[in-house]
């Protein structure tokens, strides 16, 4: 199987504009992924279904991630002037991580028998900006899991077929994956 | 030919309904309750707390140490520590429960509390037979405490290997209370 | 024997030219295996539309994991398809393993091999059984395979303490070592599972009402099986040979000799006909496995299953359970209970192509249908 960095580079070469990043995975499971942009997320699964070196014609598994916004402390390396002399000095900054829902695809080439090359889709934020490009089309596989996705944690995948509540019932308001999720809130029993 | 399958299949059944008179592989099943089955070694339902000696309160090996309490996947145990320490087995002041309660509605009976108690206090029973007249669900300290014999009884190997480890710790325990007894000589 | 007859068309009436009846089938129907519900607009007795509705049994298993320790979620595994609950151990201990980087001693990788081979085993003889039973073939069928499992769930007690609820897999190995006596136990049910297959199959696969039933009947094609991520049985009887123990040889599965029965046309017979060939490739694993069972430690005696914080990351890992491509994908953000937990069911995912399988078919097809693709509820809507 080719490595994630080149199949970064055959898509880019194939979708001349699309903004692609990988993105690291520390766990010794050693499986990095891929972060798709909007526009050519689908053009992009597309390619990587039919290319005929690639063949990931399965996708195996998609869920959703939510990601709170969070602050995180680091110790960042700063130039001062202390009494006329310019010095390094190391301060401890907050740095500010904005929040997002994330759409994780699995995707597996039975045909040649590789994978897993993952595949992620970032909202712009947790509130108004929850749309994605739904990947129902390019593989069926995905239409429950992101009927799922858009039940659990309110991403809305634009393009799906039928987007509809999957697991809660068709009433209920919330979305219970995520993070901030409150259970009394929505008028069920508190757990 | 057609009916053939249906036939060869009728023979099957008749076999089976009459291997079933003579062959146990063929049967299964007892007639319970009237004919029971001894239950495995291993197997398990609720816990149980393991109490020393013939108290069943003031005996109790647990220290309220609350790791079940955290570990229990389904939070199904309360622990509330008492203020006074007493000596458990090895002469170490330790503290005891003072509220132990299950609640074996919630209770999934996986073991993970046993398997995780560091001080062989909390185990599994096998009683299944639960029904009663009341809907107490919640059991207290004194529905759980059971001796230490019955433990023996119905888990022999494990209860065996338990026993002799804690004696093992007692009997260094000692030791070690003797030497520091003995006061240096210079 | 007479050819299968051709799969039917789909009506090409439109909603207009007839009374249409729209019949909510289940969440308490016998046929529904549990909680599962269709809605199915009929033509006559023709099948023109059919909806899954899911969510009866919805618990939220994932928010539970995620407020559990990593052990602490393990109990909650077997509960996700209720029958096998060794595999469903199995692949969340895999995937934690792949997580925190943690290796498995030879014994509990080959006690593993042996339970999760067993599991199959069950797991496909209760399914034609119910198959069966959906045909209307009562309780005969299902109540031989009932027995044969039981006499596995002696040795899983036996083994774990439990008989369904199993709880037995830890990352790093097994929770406790094989009793006295049992690989003998395992290898003379292994022997007499078997004859059980030969009888199974005399009094079912010959059956003509069997055949007439399920040949052309609910056809999967296999562009539409791999796109929509069926897997399991489900995509090997419609010729696609994928399968989990061979592509990623997970544990040690490269160590065993087996095959991967294959069907042709993707009806429910060759799905049925799948997991019984099936079933003889498992005895010749479990076989295998028994014989060179080694002697040696059972678990890591460096894991720590209390308070395991694995590294920031993730790591998605998945075995081939008797009904698909089970996975898990967990997030870590280095405390001791995971960020994001995610079961792959692939119960749910199968039932993608319900509808496809079922249009044009009547309502008593769409029965054995979905007893075809073998759902269990409680992985459905975790």
């Amino acid at each position: 199987m080719q490595t994630l960095e080149q199949i970064k580079d055959r898509i880019a070469a194939a979708l001349p504009g699309a903004r692609l990043a990988v993105i690291a995975n520390a766990s010794p499971a050693g499986q990095p992924s891929l972060l798709l942009d909007h526009e050519h997320a689908l053009e992009a699964a597309r390619f990587l279904r039919d290319a005929p070196e690639l063949r990931f014609d399965y996708a195996s598994n998609a869920t959703g991630v939510d990601w709170p916004e969070r602050t995180v402390k680091e110790r960042v390396k700063v130039k001062k002037m202390i009494d006329g002399v310019e010095k390094e000095t190391e301060e401890l900054a907050e740095r500010k991580i904005p929040g997002c829902l994330e759409a994780v695809y699995h995707l597996y080439s039975m045909e040649l028998g590789q994978g897993p090359l993952i595949i992620r889709l970032r909202t712009g934020n947790r509130t108004d900006r929850v749309t994605l490009p739904s990947l129902t089309p390019v593989w069926r596989s995905c239409e429950f899991q992101e009927r799922e996705i858009f039940d659990l944690f309110g991403i809305v995948f634009e393009g799906h077929p039928d987007l509809r509540r999957i697991l809660m019932w068709d009433g209920f308001e919330d979305h219970p994956m995520r993070k901030d999720y409150a259970p009394a809130a929505s008028g069920e029993a508190k757990a | 030919m057609l009916g053939l399958g249906i036939l060869k299949g009728f023979m099957e059944t008749g076999r089976n309904f009459c291997g079933s008179y003579y062959d146990p592989e063929r049967l299964t099943t007892v007639q319970y309750p009237e004919e029971r089955l001894e239950p495995q070694a291993n197997a398990r339902t609720i816990p149980f707390l393991i109490y020393d000696g013939s108290d069943p309160i003031g005996g109790l090996r647990c220290t309220a140490c609350t790791i079940c309490e955290q570990e229990c996947p389904a939070h199904c145990i309360e622990i509330v520590k008492d203020t006074a320490k007493k000596p458990d087995y090895l002469g170490k002041m330790q503290l005891h429960p003072k509220v132990f309660d299950i609640d074996t509605a919630v209770c999934m009976e996986c073991g993970i509390c046993a398997e995780v108690c560091p001080f062989d206090s909390i185990k599994m029973d096998q009683v299944f037979e639960r029904a009663g007249s009341h809907r107490r669900l919640t059991l207290h300290k004194d529905d759980l405490s059971k001796s230490n014999e019955y433990y023996n009884k119905i888990h022999p190997a494990e209860a065996a290997a338990v026993d002799a480890a804690r004696a093992e710790e007692q009997k260094k325990a000692q030791a070690r209370k003797a030497a520091a007894a003995v006061p240096a000589t210079p | 024997m007479n050819a299968p007859p051709p799969p039917l068309a789909p009506t090409g009436r439109s909603q207009t030219a007839g009374d249409l009846l729209e019949v909510s089938m289940g969440p308490h129907h016998p046929s529904t295996h549990g909680v599962f519900r269709m809605n199915v607009v009929l033509d006559g007795e023709t099948v023109v539309k059919l909806t899954p509705v899911f969510g009866y049994l919805h618990r939220n298993h994932e928010k539970i994991a995620e407020k559990n320790s990593y052990l602490g979620s393990i109990p909650y595994t077997d509960r996700l398809d209720y029958i096998c609950s060794m595999t469903n151990n199995w692949a969340y201990v895999l995937s934690v393993e792949k997580l925190a980087g943690i290796a498995v001693p030879e014994r509990a990788e080959y006690i593993r091999v042996i339970v999760g081979e067993m599991t199959r085993l069950f797991n496909h003889a209760c399914l034609a059984g119910f198959l069966l039973q959906d045909m209307g073939a009562l309780g005969t069928p299902l109540m031989y395979a009932f027995r044969e499992r039981e006499k596995i769930l002696d040795l899983f007690e036996a083994l774990s303490g439990s008989r369904m609820m199993c709880n037995y897999m830890r990352f790093g190995g097994c929770r406790c070592d094989l009793p006295e006596g049992w690989p003998e136990k395992a290898a003379r049910i292994g022997a007499g599972f078997e004859s059980f297959l030969d009888e199974f199959e005399a009094l079912l696969t010959g059956n003509e009402i069997l055949r007439a039933r399920s040949e052309g009947v609910g056809v999967l094609p296999r562009e539409l099986a791999v796109n929509s991520g069926v897997t399991g049985p489900g995509l090997r009887a419609s010729g696609v040979n994928y399968d989990i123990r061979k592509v990623d040889k997970y544990g040690i599965y490269d160590r065993f000799k087996f095959r991967v029965p294959l069907g042709e046309r993707g009806d429910v017979f060759d799905r049925y006909m799948v997991r019984i060939l099936e079933m003889r490739e498992s005895l010749m694993i479990l076989n295998q496995a028994l014989h060179d069972l080694p002697d040696g430690a059972i678990i890591d005696p460096k894991v720590r299953l209390r308070n395991l914080r694995p590294k920031a990351g993730e790591a998605y890992g998945r075995i081939e359970s008797p009904k698909g491509e089970l996975g898990f994908y967990l997030i870590s953000d280095g405390g001791p209970i995971p960020y994001r937990y995610r079961v792959r069911p692939p119960s749910l995912i199968n039932l993608t192509v319900l509808e496809d399988m079922c249009m044009g078919h009547t309502i008593a097809d769409v029965v054995i249908i979905l007893g075809s693709i073998d759902i269990v509820l409680g992985e459905v809507d975790r």
